[in-house]
């Protein structure tokens, strides 16, 4: 493992195995007298690693073997096969001094108690971690100031509202002050402001802490505003590491070409592929290396008023990827 | 141990702030506790009054006293949270326990002497309206009242670390709701909860004092009853010790591989 490593991943594997039985009565008699299973492999031979206080982000369709890698990394689940190495640690054994320096966030896993105000929950952490009382004064301060948490620390936690609830759910998963963040689907379900706050909460606990963020998410924006470098897996296959630039390179080999026409109806299907018209705009895919040539060509042939080029947006070019796989 | 000092006091004062939300649920759990002795005392000392004032070595006054005895020995040694676990294992909620650097099982124990501490306040006086009800008598020497405190202690210990362990298997086969009834089964009878072990027959007593249900519950109330002699008391807190022994064992021995198993169901 190189020293710069927080984590790593080689051959990672994990096969679920799983009973499976016809539907109807008869199969449900015959499988109390034998029971059939079937192997699932739901994450296969990854490798890769990940800096310290590099911000990562784990994408994959549902059911890709996101999580299931997550939870191999937090401690949670024993690999099949392959190694892992947290912070030097194989986080199977769960160590305590592994498990004080992760945190796993999970949009459905509550580390808050539903009945009590929020902060006696964060005393509860405070004990178990055994963070002294000035240090944890300190970091609930800085984590109420950087999340906006104001009055909801004396509120119990029914009566927060989604948004609420996950600020202080990430709070309470940060007072041990964490070096490795797991973070599955953090901003699902919250409106597009508490989303943007969240992202910036990021950005801000990891250059702060130099914290180490691996983060799974649906929303390309998180994706975009946070990481450089993406992983993508489908199938619980390794599609492709490396940075988002050129994952767009990679798997889109098409540009956008949109145009305002001073005719309406003009046909171009001979330049490349009509996506849409809209009377007078057309818009248009080409070939990446052939771009600027139609784009010439365009211009020569045709009454233009106004042409954009185009890269296509992230969301399309990971639909692009996924959809590519599945057939 | 002060790291353990704080854990265990916050968590205590936690357990019963959470507690303390839900008192129906806690009054009806200890009307159970309470109600269920009380049945059966009264189902004895029918059959004493039947049988001319006496059931095998029990007069009604020592119906009585066994019953409530039994019922503050039951109280102080139950535990829930075996039947929570295939509910932990089935629905992930195990998670969260397993990613903290904290042995779940604390939290069980702080959350168990959380709720006798809250119910003490009812079941005080629930004591004190069946001493007047029925008239017991208790006739222990000073030795066996001041024995009956380690051996509570130890029958507490005994019946957790035994349950927990045997609730472990939630890891294996997921659905325990069947064992657990099987559990239940066979405590009510071998604890002495149905009747006090010497009005049953010889090979339940046996059975009884083979396994750890005996230690669990009738062992510390025959002793507050003044029924043991000193040898079979030093004997009683050999088998308490030995069935704590094994339950830890058990414990130590399987809590890696059940976590282990852990990925296979619900994670």
């Amino acid at each position: 493992m190189s020293d710069t490593s927080a984590i790593r991943l080689d051959d990672l594997s994990k096969t679920y195995r799983v009973p499976v039985r016809e539907p109807g009565l008869a199969a449900a008699l015959k499988s109390i007298v034998r029971r059939q299973h079937r192997e699932v492999e739901a994450v296969k031979q990854i490798s890769y690693e990940v800096a310290a206080g590099e911000i990562v982000g784990f994408l994959g369709p549902n059911g890709a073997g996101k999580t299931t890698a997550l939870k191999m990394l937090s401690g949670l689940l024993n690999p099949t096969a392959g190694e892992v190495r947290v912070l030097g640690h194989e986080p199977f054994r769960r160590d305590r001094d592994f498990l004080r320096q992760i945190t796993l966030v999970m949009g459905n896993r509550n580390q808050l108690v539903w009945d009590i105000p929020v902060s006696d929950s964060f005393e509860r952490n405070r004990a178990i971690y055994r963070l002294p009382q000035e240090e944890f004064r300190r970091t609930v301060d800085g984590l109420a100031e950087l999340l906006d948490l104001g009055d909801l620390l004396d509120k119990p936690v029914r009566n927060l509202s989604l948004g609420e609830r996950m600020k202080c759910e990430i709070a309470a998963a940060l007072l041990h002050r964490p070096k490795i963040l797991f973070l599955d689907e953090p901003t699902i379900g919250l409106d597009v402001t508490m989303q943007r706050r969240l992202r910036r909460f990021i950005k801000e606990y990891n250059k702060r802490y130099e914290a180490t963020v691996l983060l799974t998410s649906h929303y390309m924006a998180d994706v975009e505003a946070l990481c450089h470098r993406v992983v993508v897996i489908h199938h619980g296959q390794l599609l492709f590491d490396g940075n988002l630039s050129s994952l767009v390179e990679r798997f889109s080999p098409h540009k956008t070409v949109a145009l305002d026409l001073e005719q309406e109806g003009m046909d171009l299907s001979a330049y490349g592929e009509v996506v849409s018209t809209d009377g007078s705009r057309v818009t248009l895919l080409v070939r990446k290396e052939e771009a600027a040539r139609i784009t010439g060509q365009l211009l020569a042939d045709l009454p233009v008023i106004d042409l954009t080029v185009e890269e296509p947006s992230i969301e399309e070019v990971i639909e692009q990827v996924f959809a590519q796989e599945v057939e | 141990m002060s790291r353990f000092a704080d854990i265990y006091t916050t968590l205590f004062k936690i357990s019963v702030a959470i507690m303390l939300q839900y008192r129906a649920v806690l009054v009806i759990w200890l009307i159970g506790l309470v109600l269920q002795p009380i049945i059966y005392l009264v189902v004895w000392l029918t059959v004493a009054e039947a049988r001319g004032g006496q059931v095998g070595d029990f007069d009604k006054a020592g119906l009585a006293a066994y019953y409530i005895v039994l019922m503050i020995v039951n109280h102080a040694t139950f535990d829930w949270h075996m039947y929570e676990m295939g509910y932990r294992v089935r629905t992930g909620a195990f998670s969260p326990l397993l990613l903290q650097p904290l042995h779940p099982i604390h939290r069980d124990i702080i959350e168990n002497v959380a709720y006798k501490f809250i119910t003490l306040s009812v079941m005080l006086p629930a004591i004190l309206l069946l001493t007047w009800l029925f008239e017991p008598s208790f006739g222990a020497p000073i030795w066996a009242v001041a024995a009956f405190v380690p051996a509570l202690l130890m029958a507490f210990l005994v019946r957790f670390f035994v349950e927990w362990s045997l609730a472990l298997s939630a890891f294996w086969i997921t659905d325990t709701s069947g064992l657990n009834q099987m559990y239940v089964i066979a405590a009510l009878f071998l604890t002495g909860q149905m009747a006090p072990l010497s009005l049953m027959p010889q090979w339940v007593q046996s059975v009884a004092g083979v396994l750890p249900f005996r230690w669990m519950v009738a062992f510390p109330v025959e002793l507050l009853l003044g029924r043991l002699s000193p040898e079979q008391v030093f004997d009683g807190f050999l088998m308490q010790a030995l069935w704590l022994g094994a339950g830890l064992a058990v414990l130590a021995l399987t809590w890696s591989r059940a976590a282990r198993r852990y990925s296979a169901v619900g994670a």
